[in-house]
């Protein structure tokens, strides 16, 4: 849980758009483990299947896919995003504090699995909206978005257990196909405009 | 019953991706609306059974808002096979900029359309939160490929912001859904599941706190969905750029399944007893949608644009109509009826306009009534039926709607309601009357008309439907509309 803190501050500090769709994985497996972890490791042929699905999806394929896009890209790097990187940090920091207030003062019905994990997924999602409207570059905002989506999902895990699978499954598949659909249209982006900033996205007016 | 109408859909949209022929494909489309429809009306007679433990199940809001998704798909997938028929030989130019494009491969287009039917359907059906999370997000991803339908840039930038904003905002719902999870979890027992009956079932059971969380959740994302102002921004842009036909489509029907996401969400709330509270939320956002559609259609210069922000302004009057409650609610859900079936008229028809003039810009056309006599009485009466000028439906829903606030005693309300309406009105009808009256311009060349019965004919017949509402409600839909104004607390 430590190491999902670390990733996503990581993720704010840094420029280099594979170097952040690697960290982005990292995060899917340590995410694929979560499960796992908060039941003792109990080998439960529901867990583990579970977790081979996030793992191989959130830590091979999305970043496979990305990586692809970002071939095609004329552009490596995050210049100039709207909020700088050392302010980034500091702001991350803040929202991490205020996560851990906010968490110790919510009301569960059930004790928790682990007192670390509220803070942690609340981080990870404030971390994901944060990407999504500090950063210019589209796959940066689809990056967001999957940390986001991890947020969320750590959220699920740590507290509501044990969904039915078929809704998991619905939920992952959704999350593949938006990762897909939009690395699609990313690549139309950089085609017709020559770059995937979406500041300049603004001819769609009033 | 219920697998069928899941099933064929998606059957047609593989069968599209694997056909060669354009004429084959367009009659798959047409089928499949038939059936669809057929099976939807089949329903109002015979109540189809559950599958899946009560996870999927056609109750009265379901068949509702199935109703009208499927009937708007009729009339959509008719105007589509005269619409590619005419897309397929004119040429194409984008409007506002010197630049040509092509347009994306048919076969892309019918399968996304009945992949789009699909995942409606499977809205409407959930009765399950996590599943109708599920299907939500499957609508955006199956409707984004047809926004990008006229690849170039303009429809692209549109593409992209609906398909991020969307994603977020639904995002959040799915946190919603875990918060209404922890709602229903009891300390030391097994949970609820989050299936809408065993949730109201249970609902003083529930945990308030958490539950008025969730609605907060589920407002904010499927309001994204659904085009709640300060939420809406992605729409004006996807609804001016997409091809007219999936302008209706997201309009008419899409929006109103996002509504009913809401809707259910709004059920359990009122049986935990917390129905005051979203009320509140409701009415709030309600006003908040109508008062900035008002200020946007106001000297907008895109026609299509325009028609988005009336749709703002419409779901606005629906989130009104279900948070003043009482009569309202019946009031709002006749409202749902006639708005989609008046604004798919009115894309339609802007569609056609658009196949004439070539331009969106509501300045460059003028005297629709003397170069197209029947696309302009319809773009008039559209006006009419959108603005609510008594013959029409959304005169009746919108004055139920009226007298359940003064019946209430809110007349800030009432007021402020009915004078945004006089604005939005005065503001249409300049744009409106313009386009339609007036000399015609002189070096338009009306060359290719649009193949006639195929794009005029559901508009004229949507634009009766829209006339009947207003002068008879039958009584089947009537008692429909009752009883699914009864189960969201209202009458």
């Amino acid at each position: 849980m430590i190491f999902l803190v670390l990733t996503n501050l990581m993720l704010l500090g840094l420029s280099r758009l594979g170097a952040c769709i690697r960290i982005v994985a990292l995060q899917g497996v340590a995410l694929g483990f979560l499960p796992l972890i908060l039941n003792d490791w109990d080998m439960e042929v529901h867990l583990v299947l579970f977790s081979i699905v996030i793992i191989s999806l959130k830590g091979i394929a999305f970043p496979w896919m990305l990586n692809r896009t970002l071939r095609e890209l004329a552009t490596q790097r995050e210049i100039e995003p709207f909020i700088g990187y050392g302010i980034s940090i500091i702001a991350g920091t803040i929202a991490l504090v205020m996560c851990m207030w906010l968490s110790s003062r919510l009301p569960f019905p059930e004790p928790l699995m682990s007192p670390l994990i509220v803070p942690v997924a609340f981080f990870t999602i404030m971390s994901g909206l944060f990407l999504i409207i500090s950063r210019k570059k589209a796959l940066t905002q689809v990056l967001g978005y999957l940390v986001l989506e991890n947020g969320i999902y750590a959220f699920g895990v740590a507290l509501v257990g044990k969904q039915p699978m078929l809704v998991e499954l619905g939920i992952l598949l959704d999350i593949f196909v938006a990762v897909f659909v939009m690395g699609i249209a990313m690549f139309h982006i950089n085609r017709e405009f020559d770059h995937i900033d979406t500041d300049q996205l603004s001819r769609l007016r009033s | 019953m219920i697998l069928a109408l899941l099933l064929i859909p998606v059957i047609a949209a593989v069968l599209s991706l694997i056909v060669r022929n354009d004429i084959l494909r367009r009659i798959i489309l047409i089928v499949t609306a038939v059936s669809h429809t057929a099976i939807t009306i089949t329903a109002w007679g015979v109540e189809p059974g559950t599958l899946w433990n009560g996870w999927l199940m056609l109750d009265k809001p379901g068949l509702l808002f199935l109703t009208i998704t499927s009937v708007l798909f009729l009339a959509c997938s008719f105007y589509a096979f005269g619409y590619l028929a005419g897309e397929a030989r004119s040429k194409k130019q984008v409007f506002e900029e010197e630049a040509f494009f092509t347009n994306a491969p048919e076969a892309i287009f019918c399968a996304c359309i009945e992949g789009f039917l699909a995942t409606m359907t499977l809205v409407t059906v959930s009765q399950h939160f996590g599943l109708l999370w599920v299907a939500m997000e499957a609508t955006t991803l199956a409707s984004a490929p047809l926004i990008y339908f006229h690849r170039h840039h303009r429809s692209l930038e549109a593409t992209w912001k609906y398909l991020l904003i969307c994603s977020v905002g639904i995002a959040l719902a799915l946190l919603g859904n875990f918060f209404m999870v922890i709602a229903a979890t009891k300390p030391a027992s097994e949970g609820t599941a989050i299936v809408l009956n065993a949730l109201i079932g249970q609902g003083h059971n529930l945990n308030i706190q958490w539950l008025k969380a969730a609605f907060l959740f589920f407002l904010v994302g499927y309001g994204t969905k659904m085009g709640l102002a300060p939420l809406h921004t992605w729409l004006p842009d996807a609804h001016s750029e997409a091809p007219s036909v999936i302008s209706a489509l997201l309009s008419g029907a899409l929006l109103n399944c996002a509504f009913l996401g809401i809707l259910r969400c709004y059920q359990v709330c009122s049986a935990a007893g917390e129905a005051q509270f979203c009320q509140g939320l409701l009415v709030l956002f309600g006003l908040i949608s109508i008062g900035w559609a008002a200020i946007f259609i106001l000297g907008q210069a895109d026609y299509k644009r325009m028609l988005a922000y009336s749709s703002v302004e419409h779901v606005g009057i629906l989130a009104l109509g279900v948070g003043i409650g009482a009569g309202a609610t019946f009031g709002a859900m006749l409202h749902a009826v006639n708005h989609s079936i008046a604004k798919a008229m009115l894309f339609m028809t802007a569609g056609n306009i658009i196949a004439i003039y070539k331009t969106k810009t509501t300045k460059d056309v003028r005297g629709i009534l003397s170069v197209a006599p029947i696309t302009g009485v319809l773009w008039i009466a559209g006006f009419l039926a959108i603005s609510g000028i008594p013959p029409f439906g959304i005169f009746v829903s919108e004055f139920t709607i009226v007298k359940a606030m003064i019946e209430q005693g809110r007349i800030g309300i009432a007021v402020a309601f009915l004078g945004i309406l006089a604005v939005v009105f005065v503001g249409m009808s300049a744009a409106f009357l313009n386009m339609a009256q007036g000399p015609k311009n002189n070096d338009l060349q009306v060359k290719d008309r649009p193949a006639i019965a195929f794009t005029i004919l559901p508009p004229i017949a949507l634009g009766a439907m829209a006339l009947m509402f207003g002068l008879y409600i039958p009584p089947v839909v009537s008692d429909l509309l009752h009883s699914v104004a009864s189960v969201i607390g209202g009458y």
